[in-house]
């Protein structure tokens, strides 16, 4: 029983597996071996022009640069807006408090999509479409982070930040110098969260720009793919090893903080 | 003295929460409202004038023929998508489990690998996807026609397209369930084993159907709703390799949201498929909380 078990399990790896070794299989493949009606699992010879001709056929090194700006953008907004007011939630006593927490768990009932329309007919009118800002701004508001820094900060000693008071710090600096550090574990967690989702999406590029040199690195090999006339397939897979690359390595570097963050709450609101 | 003080704790906190609340207000619930509105509207993008239809919208999507397919796909993907990732995610999730007593290493490693696809870029892996199932050049179809068996055209027959869809959203979203599986399975206490073998519970599938399975309730339930949230809303595939086609064969709710929207510019149609899917995210989402609730009850 136990081989066999063992066997099935790493076939069903053999399986989930294929893609990613077809690809990158592809990517290393002379474009006749690719073409040839005899298929080979491997290349005979790695062809490393494929990644060349990636970088210069589409501007590839500008949509990792985009996905940079994009997910970094986002990310920063996101904390800026959100620890202030999930330390505020956690702790101070204001009026409209309750409220505003209400607000907060109304919000985790929102996927984005359905918020696109509007915020693209604003968008629209401000002049807005295609720029970074129309890539980055729908996001600034994360309510789902506000939730995890809240809980958070919620279980930290009223009595820290009291000293820190008695201290003669500014609630300013309470929440940057106290409780954002000491609430790195939900940063990393939440980080982790918002550059995947926003690395990997492709609904909202799709819909607020349409100049391929603000083409994050998802919309961009869909630029790609709809390019080429089907004779550059080389050269798309390794644009779309280059894409998926950094994500997986993070994930294998980071596996555990991952796999614990999505076991403890269920992480992807 | 104490009024200026209390008023400047009011403007601490308004310094504090103010801007997360505006940016709430501006970019989650107005949006939501005006969709709402919108969804009873004839407004075009662009348009300098809109007539109220009422439901009109909504009528279109449930009886025209295109919009009734992009509820039925959604709903064959989701009927397709969550008893395979869950089912394959439990049968992987045991054996991975059982595998780590004895060899743990090869358990993480295989673990990671099951992974993989969550962490990928799911655009970048629908391109490596459709090569695999390209007619011709495909190493699927090739292997098929090499050991004489019939290689159907994956992602362009009509009949077959929304189940390619499926099998490659199954594809990634087992090593999220299995991930959520292990976590449950190493929450159940070793000794209701020990005690279930005392009460003639031996064999492997016993001690499944008397321990593992009702210990896990919780955690299978919240697995469905997670992998039933995460199917609705399914694009990116749609995006990448069908855009909907043929003839609307692989249409699902967000992509039709997305086309009619902001390809055909029916910003009051495209409103009434945004809240259609907004009703059912709700329902699941609420269904998660009070499953999550439950979970955290039970410890």
């Amino acid at each position: 029983m136990r081989p066999l078990s063992l066997l099935a399990l790493l076939l069903g790896a053999a399986v989930v597996l294929l893609p990613f070794f077809w690809m990158v299989s592809l990517s290393l493949k002379p474009a006749d071996e690719i073409f040839s009606a005899r298929v080979d699992l491997l290349p005979s010879r790695l062809a490393w022009e494929n990644y060349a001709t990636a970088f210069t056929e589409v501007p590839l090194a500008r949509f990792l640069m985009n996905g940079v700006i994009v997910c970094g953008g986002i990310l920063v907004f996101q904390v800026v807006f959100a620890v202030p007011c999930a330390y505020a939630l956690a702790q101070r006593r204001f009026p409209g408090r309750t409220l505003l927490f209400g607000l907060v768990l109304a919000g985790l009932l929102v996927p984005f999509h359905v918020t696109a329309i509007p915020i693209f007919l604003g968008l629209a009118e401000l002049r807005l479409l295609n720029t970074y800002t129309a890539l980055i701004v729908p996001f600034v508001a994360s309510v789902f982070g506000i939730f995890l820094f809240r809980q958070f900060f919620a279980a930290m000693p009223a009595e820290l930040f009291e000293a820190a008071r008695v201290d003669g710090l500014s609630e300013t600096a309470i929440v940057w110098r106290i409780a954002f550090p000491l609430a790195w574990p939900a940063a990393t967690a939440f980080a982790v969260f918002s550059v995947t989702a926003h690395w990997n999406d492709l609904f909202w590029p799709l819909i607020a720009t349409s100049d391929p040199a603000l083409a994050t690195p998802p919309r961009g090999i869909v630029y790609f793919r709809d390019a080429e006339a089907g004779d550059d397939v080389g050269p798309l897979m390794a644009a779309s090893v280059v894409v998926t690359t950094p994500l997986i390595a993070g994930f294998l570097l980071a596996q555990r903080r991952v796999t614990q963050g999505i076991a403890t709450g269920g992480l992807k609101a | 003295m104490r009024l200026s003080r209390t008023a400047r704790e009011r403007a601490t906190d308004l310094w504090l929460a103010g801007p997360a609340t505006l940016a709430m207000i501006g970019l989650i619930f107005a949006p939501v409202a005006i969709v709402a509105v919108l969804s009873f509207t004839d407004y075009q993008f662009g348009a300098l004038t809109f007539r109220w239809i009422g439901w009109e919208n909504y009528a279109t999507l449930f009886t025209d023929p295109i919009g009734r397919k992009a509820v039925t796909n959604t709903l064959i993907y989701v009927a397709v998508v969550i008893p395979f990732a869950m089912g394959l995610a439990l049968v992987v999730a045991l054996g991975l489990h059982n595998l780590a007593a004895r060899f743990p290493r090869i358990s993480a490693t295989l673990r990671a690998a099951y992974f993989l696809p969550v962490a990928a870029t799911l655009v970048a892996m629908a391109l490596a996807w459709q090569m695999l199932l390209h007619p011709s050049i495909g190493l699927v179809n090739q292997t098929l026609g090499g050991l004489g068996l019939p290689a159907p055209d994956w992602l362009s027959d009509r009949g077959l397209v929304i189940y390619t869809l499926a099998a490659i959203g199954i594809w990634q979203s087992v090593g999220y369930n299995m991930v959520l599986f292990l976590a449950g399975l190493a929450a159940i206490p070793p000794d209701l084993y020990e005690a279930a073998e005392v009460d003639g519970a031996t064999k492997g599938w016993e001690r499944f159907w008397t321990v593992t399975w009702p210990m896990l309730g919780p955690t299978t339930l919240f697995v469905a709703v997670i992998t039933a949230t995460q199917a609705f809303r399914v694009f990116e595939t749609v995006a990448t390799l069908t855009r909907g086609g043929p003839a609307f064969a692989s249409d699902t709710l967000v992509y039709a949201l997305y086309r009619e929207g902001f390809e055909y510019f029916k910003a009051g149609y495209a409103s009434a498929i945004t809240m259609v899917f907004f009703v059912v995210m709700v329902a699941l989402t609420l269904a998660q909380f009070r499953v999550l609730e439950r979970r955290v009850h039970y410890r």
